[in-house]
């Protein structure tokens, strides 16, 4: 192997101006330094570009559904350009932006970080997936601009395999292709927590981050093939009509359902784990306490990357499949509500007598716990077979949905963004102006789901672009909902851009924060993370912040 | 260091007359009609074939305990999927549905 | 410590020493043979449902297949795992003849394998066993019938071997590719964990022929039906 050839630091550059310091922004400079960087923190930054772009468009898919929904008449869009809205909406968030978003942004900056090493175990297969996901997602946008897909982002066979007019075969060819980047940073993640810890981080005094991002690699590594191969059944009935999936021909649709939701239910935690895992850091610096139960939270991750396996059934209650074995699933899904309450539990019990500060990480974390348990619990309604016949396809599901993806992960991603910004480019971004949009992100956000949940409980069916009069209210709050959650993230991206230059230069720990990124590498991190021919060796747990001391001073004055 | 452990070429070639044997055997074993028992036999030997590869071939046998444990996480999932998976398909219609009275 | 960790000759950057990226490679290639067992996995659930549904269609349509050619297949798939084994095994004694020896012998072994299949496949074209719409079943009195159950067997006859052989393809290209390379002898007895990780994937391709054979060749073998119609 000789990546150190493409390794950003083999060309020293002379053009940085005399003194300063060298960093991963600035060891090389052009695109080329760029596109053919091997260094997982440029990949990250890399990554965090492109599912930024794949975000707003899923937002705009999402705004202009709510534009049509501002009315219960469908006057706005045909019924089969809504069927395309929600569509795109759905696998343009879910496969390009919840999946990677905190592995592929964070998890790729952090990881090798945190376990005290130079990089990635792979540092090549790392920038490859990179580019399989840019292929995916390419691939995703000449579908949409090509006339789009309607069958919802769960392609459920046979309307997918043989009546949809619309292009299912390129977007299950882009699926298909994404599928890799997420499998290949899995296995990146897997092989580098083994085998790349720095001496001392044994595992129980790995951060709760790290475990979190081993969990979910499990499932990437896991699940995923799944996916995989059920598209490609799911192409060749489209293509060939084998009638794989088709029951006039002695095919079974259900059976497209069980190996879709063996990879798509564990993958809801693929989107969840991650930001658990930022929460347990956030939570841990700014109440400066050791965490509460961290063998339970680390534990508890794994049981929900393992358990989560067997529940995916619950998905299936009105499809046909047997009432034993919807009993199975229904049991088990509420078995997995455990391992998630535990962590709750435990980031409550750490707030309790802890060093509070508000600042907007922490505020993100608190909205992940209150937005992320009423998600969380309204899914163990689902699972009740009873109720999942009332409200199921309605804007419960939506609604409930909504809650765990965006409540939870999309909190967990801006949390994680704000608290790791200072040390990711070197730069602060302004406090009271991102406290501010934190408040109007989680305003936003409830005006726009809540509603959903009663106007679901009414028995609004999702996935219509008109309704009954009588459900217009709700509506209107809804979309008004959209357009204060779209003010939010809006806000947000402005004031990080102009931070990277106009922002305040930060400190190598502006928290206080425990951890390695904080306390051993300097902000931004050079090129092999740590100061030049330093070893990393660990000799204390993870968060170990001394209750005695009080490191609410040095925070106020690290601020100023 | 341990991580090299060269595997004696007599177990090689004994693994590989193995495997040739099973394969008549399986060939032999299908041609006889064993009712219920001729997918269980069939996936025995198979089974039996596949672990030999498995631990000698693949050195499974010589790993370490994670390298182990990670060839046993595969084929365990593969069980838990055919196992959810057909627990509906075989039990489809056993349990009465629900019969709605006005 | 070993003595090892002192030859640093391909090396790379961020590893403290070659038994860390030994490992790690190792590792990986565990855990990507992990996504191909389920891989795989997600068709064996699909036979094992459509085979439970139509388990006398599945024998009917299985008699369709040659069993002579797919033991002779079985063989030499064995033989080219052992070839494989045997690079690895000279490999790790640095024995430059053996490992070309060795991959040259799995390449011929696996070139075989597919020319075999290829012969089966053209016999299926030939007789309408292609699933689609130009699929014929011969029934009781043999006359052709479309979109039997008999298809949803040779769909995943078709799925699951063309898989197989698409992995068997991939195997061949790196093949060369490592020939190559143990020419320019870049293999030595510190360095050669790309000879031992392809030989985990080799094997594994080999372990999912092991279980296609009965499954795909065998289930008919003992209902009297003749073998494959001439
Ligand atoms: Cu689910």
């Amino acid at each position: 192997m000789s990546s150190t050839v493409l390794s950003p630091s083999a060309k020293a550059s002379p053009s940085s101006p005399e003194g300063e310091r060298k960093t991963f922004l600035n060891a090389d400079y052009g695109w080329k330094s760029w596109l053919f960087t091997v260094d997982h923190k440029r990949i990250a930054v890399l990554y965090l570009i492109s599912i930024m772009v794949f975000f707003l468009i899923g937002g705009t898919f999402a705004l202009l559904m709510r534009a049509e929904l501002l009315t219960a008449k469908g006057d706005l869009f045909e019924a089969e350009t809504y069927n395309k809205l929600f569509t795109m909406h759905g696998v343009v968030m879910i496969f390009f932006f919840l999946v990677p978003s905190i592995p592929a942004v964070l998890g790729n900056f952090l990881v090798p970080i945190m376990v005290g090493t130079k990089d990635l175990a792979f540092p090549k297969i790392n920038l490859l997936s990179w580019y399989i996901y840019i292929v995916g997602g390419a691939a995703t946008l000449f579908v949409a601009i090509t006339g789009g897909i309607d069958t919802g982002w769960t392609f459920y066979a046979p309307y997918s395999s043989t009546y949809a007019n619309t292009n299912v075969a390129g977007t299950a060819v882009a699926v298909f292709i994404t599928g890799f980047s997420s499998i290949l940073t899995g296995l990146n993640f897997i092989v580098t927590i083994h085998k790349m810890r720095a001496p001392g981080m044994t595992w129980f005094r790995m951060p709760l981050f790290l475990w979190a991002q081993y969990a979910t690699s499990l499932i990437m590594v896991l699940g995923t093939p799944v996916l995989a191969i059920t598209i490609v059944l799911l192409g060749l009935e489209r293509v060939f009509h084998i009638g794989i999936f088709d029951p006039a021909l002695g095919g079974d649709p259900v059976l497209f359902q069980h190996l879709f939701w063996f990879y798509s239910h564990p993958a809801v935690y693929i989107m969840i784990l991650p930001g658990m895992g930022v929460i347990s850091e956030i939570i841990a610096c700014f109440s400066k306490k050791r965490m509460f139960g961290y063998h339970f939270i680390a534990f508890s991750s794994l049981a929900i990357a393992i358990f989560g396996f067997v529940v995916w059934g619950h998905h299936m209650f009105v499809s046909g499949q047997s009432a034993y074995a919807s009993f199975v699933f229904s049991f088990l899904t509420m078995l997995v509500a455990i391992p998630s309450a535990v962590k709750v539990f435990n980031w409550t019990a750490t707030l309790y007598k802890g060093q509070v500060s508000l600042e907007t990480p922490m505020l993100y974390a608190l909205g992940f716990i209150g937005l992320f348990t009423i998600g969380g619990l309204t899914g163990v309604f689902l699972a009740v077979m009873g109720l999942d016949r009332h409200v199921h396809d309605t804007y419960f599901v939506v609604a409930h949905f909504h809650y765990v993806m965006v409540g939870g992960m999309v909190m967990a991603f801006m949390g994680g963004m704000h608290f790791w910004w200072s040390k990711m480019f070197g730069r602060k971004y302004p406090e009271w102006i991102a406290q501010f949009s934190s408040v109007v992100v989680f305003v936003g956000f409830n005006f726009t789901f809540f509603p959903q949940f009663l106007l679901g409980y009414m028995g609004m069916p999702r996935r219509y672009h008109q309704y009954n009069a009588e459900f217009e209210v709700l509506n209107v709050l809804s979309s008004a909902g959209a357009s204060i959650l779209g003010t939010g993230f809006l806000m947000t991206i402005c004031y990080f851009i102009w931070s990277l230059k106009w922002g305040q230069v930060a400190e190598r720990n502006p928290w206080g924060a425990k951890g390695l990124e904080w306390e051993r590498a300097p902000s931004p991190p050079p090129t092999f993370n740590f100061e030049d021919g330093e070893r990393i060796v660990v000799t204390e747990d993870a968060y170990a912040y001394t209750h005695e001391e009080p490191h609410g001073g040095s925070l106020q004055e690290a601020r100023k | 260091m341990s991580s090299t452990h060269t595997v004696p070429l007599k177990i090689y070639f004994g693994v590989f007359i193995a495997l040739c044997v099973l394969t008549g055997v399986t060939v032999w074993t299908a041609k006889h009609d064993y009712g219920a028992l001729n997918t269980p036999v069939a996936l025995a030997i198979a089974g039996l074939k596949a672990s030999l590869v498995i631990l000698f071939f693949m050195h499974v046998k010589y790993s370490s305990k994670l390298t182990q444990l990670f060839a046993f996480a595969g084929f365990f999932w593969l069980v838990l999927l055919l196992v959810f998976t057909l627990q509906d398909f075989m039990t489809r219609g056993m349990l009465p549905t629900y019969v709605f009275k006005h | 410590m070993s003595d090892h960790a002192h030859s640093t000759v391909g090396l790379a950057h961020h590893f403290d020493d070659l038994e860390q990226q030994k490992e790690s490679g190792t590792l990986g290639m565990w855990a990507f043979l992990i996504t191909e067992v389920l891989f795989f996995g997600g068709l064996f659930g699909a036979y094992a449902v459509y085979r439970s549904s139509y388990p006398d269609a599945f024998m009917r349509a299985s008699a369709q297949l040659d069993v002579n050619l797919g033991g002779i297949n079985t063989i030499v798939l064995i033989v080219s795992s052992l070839t494989m084994a045997l690079a690895v095994y000279a490999a790790q004694k640095g024995s430059k003849g053996g490992i070309i020896a060795g991959l040259v012998g799995t390449w011929v072994f696996g070139a075989a394998f597919l020319v075999v299949k290829y012969f089966e496949y053209k016999h299926k074209w030939e007789h309408h066993l292609i699933p689609g719409p130009n699929f014929l079943f011969p029934d009781a009195h043999g006359v052709g019938q479309h979109g039997t159950p008999e298809q949803l067997y040779f769909a995943l006859y078709f799925a699951m071997t063309g898989m197989h052989a698409f992995h068997m393809i991939i195997g061949l290209v790196i093949l060369v590719w490592m020939m190559k390379k143990a020419r320019r002898g870049d293999f030595t007895v510190h360095n050669y964990a790309l000879v031992e990780n392809f030989g985990l994937y080799w094997h594994f391709v080999d372990i999912v022929w092991i279980f296609l054979f009965p499954l795909l060749y065998l289930i008919g073998a003992h209902s009297g039906t003749p073998g494959a119609p001439h």
